[in-house]
């Protein structure tokens, strides 16, 4: 177990290693920050200072050095465009895409899990065919456009709630719903196809042959083993939670992580952007090492055999 | 034979339209152990997963199961799940996909005690155990703890007996026991079937595609093709006797233990398909004694001895020397 976790951290750190340097390495390719912030009519010697002011004169790999030193001690820069540590800029949004992503992760799991297994339990029925084509639409329709139906239907038409903004819990509710959904959707059709290749299973046959009523076959036999590839999506969902809003806060200019982050990019604010890509590593890397463990608590058979164990990473 | 303790009454099941058992009629005695032979596909596995009601829902089954004058046929899910594995219990061809991955060995057993026979606690541990030594797992109390995948294919068939046996069954259904063990294990499997049989007084259906398998351990034989029972007769006379042709051709390719060698015969070409067959003898396409008759309908089961039957119309008349049984 020791040297499941300890392997297991390693690939995490290497994980994190790697994005921080792909995102300092991308966000050095794409356009002089200096430039951009500064203005294109801004003098020379402006822009000059500012790049001496923020360390842009430097080689790229010292800058490069610089910033994963100062990672190492807890600095994660500070905002080029208004000073302020990025860190304290980051966690301010966090509790308002939090807000969002938490109670859409909870209508996933309520709707899209229960929707799953009750398709698959009645295969080829009425029920199955109605929520497998709730499902596919659910799922192709990308969420801005799903996004903008509801603020139409709900908000243009009916005007029942309110297009965009953060003034009451009224205005999370669209938002909420857009990205419920449309998770919903994809954890439906997930349950569904986990949950009948185990009721095909001979084990399935075995409990009701010993005369196991069919719902404790469901609940005692097939849920368990049907749990073990479901919880890979959801923990891919629980990973996106701080940086898997980036649309719908556009949408409905919702003041959370994924819209300071489009700002961050488009003002090339590199430290700001690169404190939300280690932030959504890091949640991301975490949610794979739980999945991990999940993965080992769910199935003997992955046990003592780390080498078998696989993550979505 | 007494009073049938299971009796199988013009049972037919069709998968989508396309008949896998086209009447089948079967008694099974208390305690007598019974063999199904048939080639893969003839339906034998079918007939007893169709008379527990375990087939999947596309399945249509009609005609009659009766356990002791209880019919189960279409008969409801509380009334079933008591005779499934209380007093008809089945195992399976595959033992290692046949428990379930995630729950222990132990607890697979007391979940059948439980149902079964009201066990709980440490009453039941108890109790699987003892099964589990009954049914030769060495170190059973540590081996109650085990996961399947932990033990070999055949410890697992022997989990696998252990739980038919926890709900004390009158019969004991075993689809094909040995099919994906070693030869070695398949005869102690075999044997195991036998002595816990003697033991218990319950009777064993045997389905296997393998006739010697069932000679040795079954006191009947019945032998099925394309759906269809085609001769049933006492093992022994089975091997001396044979009266239908598929079944002559059957034995023509075993060799035999004793005697000169010879060529072993095959029979030429293949069961035909559901959804292809011939209007009268299933087996007339590739039968050797096949005359113009036998095209007309379906032969019914003419009794040949005591507990001979076989459904053939030619099946009185003297076979050509060529074709002589092999005993």
């Amino acid at each position: 177990m020791i040297r499941f976790l300890g392997s297991r951290l390693l690939r995490a750190a290497i994980t994190i290693i790697m994005v921080v340097t792909f995102a300092f390495i991308v966000l050095r390719l794409s356009g002089d920050p200096a430039q951009i912030i500064m203005g294109a009519d801004a003098p020379p010697e402006a822009v000059d200072a500012f790049r001496t002011a923020w360390g842009l004169d430097q080689p790229v790999l010292l800058q490069y050095f610089h910033y994963f030193g100062a990672i190492l001690q807890g600095d994660l820069g500070r905002s080029m465009r208004d000073g302020r540590d990025a860190i304290v800029l980051v966690a301010e949004r966090i509790p308002a895409t939090l807000a969002l992503t938490i109670p859409a992760l909870i209508i996933k799991l309520g709707l899209g899990i229960p929707a799953g297994i009750t398709a698959a339990l009645h295969r080829n029925s009425f029920i199955d065919r109605a929520v497998m084509l709730l499902a596919v639409a659910g799922f192709t329709v990308p969420s801005f456009v799903l996004g903008l139906l509801l603020v139409l239907v709900f908000a243009v038409q009916l005007g029942w709630l309110p297009s965009g903004g953060q003034e009451s819990w009224r205005h999370a509710i669209l938002p909420i719903i857009t990205m419920g959904v449309g998770g919903a959707a994809v954890l439906a059709r997930f349950t569904r196809s986990a949950m009948l290749e185990v009721l095909g299973q001979p084990y399935i046959r075995t409990a009701s042959a010993k005369g196991v009523p069919w719902r404790a076959v469901v609940w005692g036999h097939a849920l368990p083993n049907a749990a073990i590839p479901t919880v890979t999506i959801v923990g891919f969902m629980v990973g996106s939670l701080i940086a898997g809003a980036v649309v719908v806060e556009s949408v409905f200019s919702w003041p959370g992580v994924g819209r300071l982050l489009v700002v961050a990019v488009a003002n090339r604010d590199l430290a700001v952007v690169q404190c939300i890509l280690l932030l959504v590593a890091a949640t991301m890397v975490t949610a794979n090492l739980v999945v991990d463990l999940l993965y080992g608590l769910l199935d003997p058979r992955l046990r003592n055999q780390p080498k078998r164990a696989t993550g979505a990473a | 034979m007494s009073a049938p303790l299971v009796s199988l009454k013009g049972l037919r099941v069709a998968f989508d339209e396309q008949p896998a058992l086209r009447g089948i009629d079967l008694d099974v005695a208390p305690g007598e152990s019974v063999g199904l032979v048939g080639e893969s596909g003839c339906g034998k596995s079918v007939t007893w997963l169709a008379a527990l009601g375990l087939l999947p829902g596309r399945a249509s089954v009609t005609g009659s199961v009766k356990l002791q004058g209880e019919e189960l046929l279409h008969a409801r899910p509380d009334v079933l799940d008591r005779v499934r594995g209380g007093r008809i219990a089945m195992i399976f061809q595959d033992p290692a996909s046949s428990l379930n991955p995630v729950h222990r060995i132990g607890k697979q057993i007391t979940e059948a005690l439980r149902l079964h026979r009201g066990m709980d606690g440490p009453q039941a541990r108890a109790e699987a155990k003892r099964l589990l030594d009954q049914v030769g797992i060495p170190d059973a109390a540590r081996r109650l703890d085990a996961w399947p995948h932990e033990l070999s294919g055949g410890q697992n068939q022997r989990v696998m007996i252990a739980i038919a046996l926890a709900g004390r069954p009158e019969l004991l259904v075993a689809d094909e026991p040995t099919t994906a063990l070693d030869v070695t294990i398949q005869a102690q499997i075999l044997t195991l079937l036998q002595d816990l049989r003697k033991e218990t007084g319950m009777a064993l259906v045997l389905i296997s595609h393998d006739l010697g398998v069932v000679a040795d351990s079954c006191e009947r034989v019945c032998v099925m093709y394309a759906g269809r029972i085609v001769e049933q007769a006492p093992s022994a006379r089975l091997f001396e006797a044979p009266a239908h042709p598929y079944t002559r051709g059957l034995l023509g390719a075993l060799p035999p233990l004793h005697g000169p060698r010879r060529k072993l015969s095959a029979i030429p070409g293949g069961v035909p398909e559901p959804w292809a067959m011939p209007p009268g003898c299933a087996f007339a396409p590739r039968c050797a004694m096949h005359v113009s008759a036998c095209d007309a309908a379906v032969p019914e089961p003419v009794g040949l001895a005591r507990n001979h039957r076989a459904a053939c119309i030619r099946a009185t008349i003297p076979f050509p020397q060529d074709q002589v049984a092999y005993a």
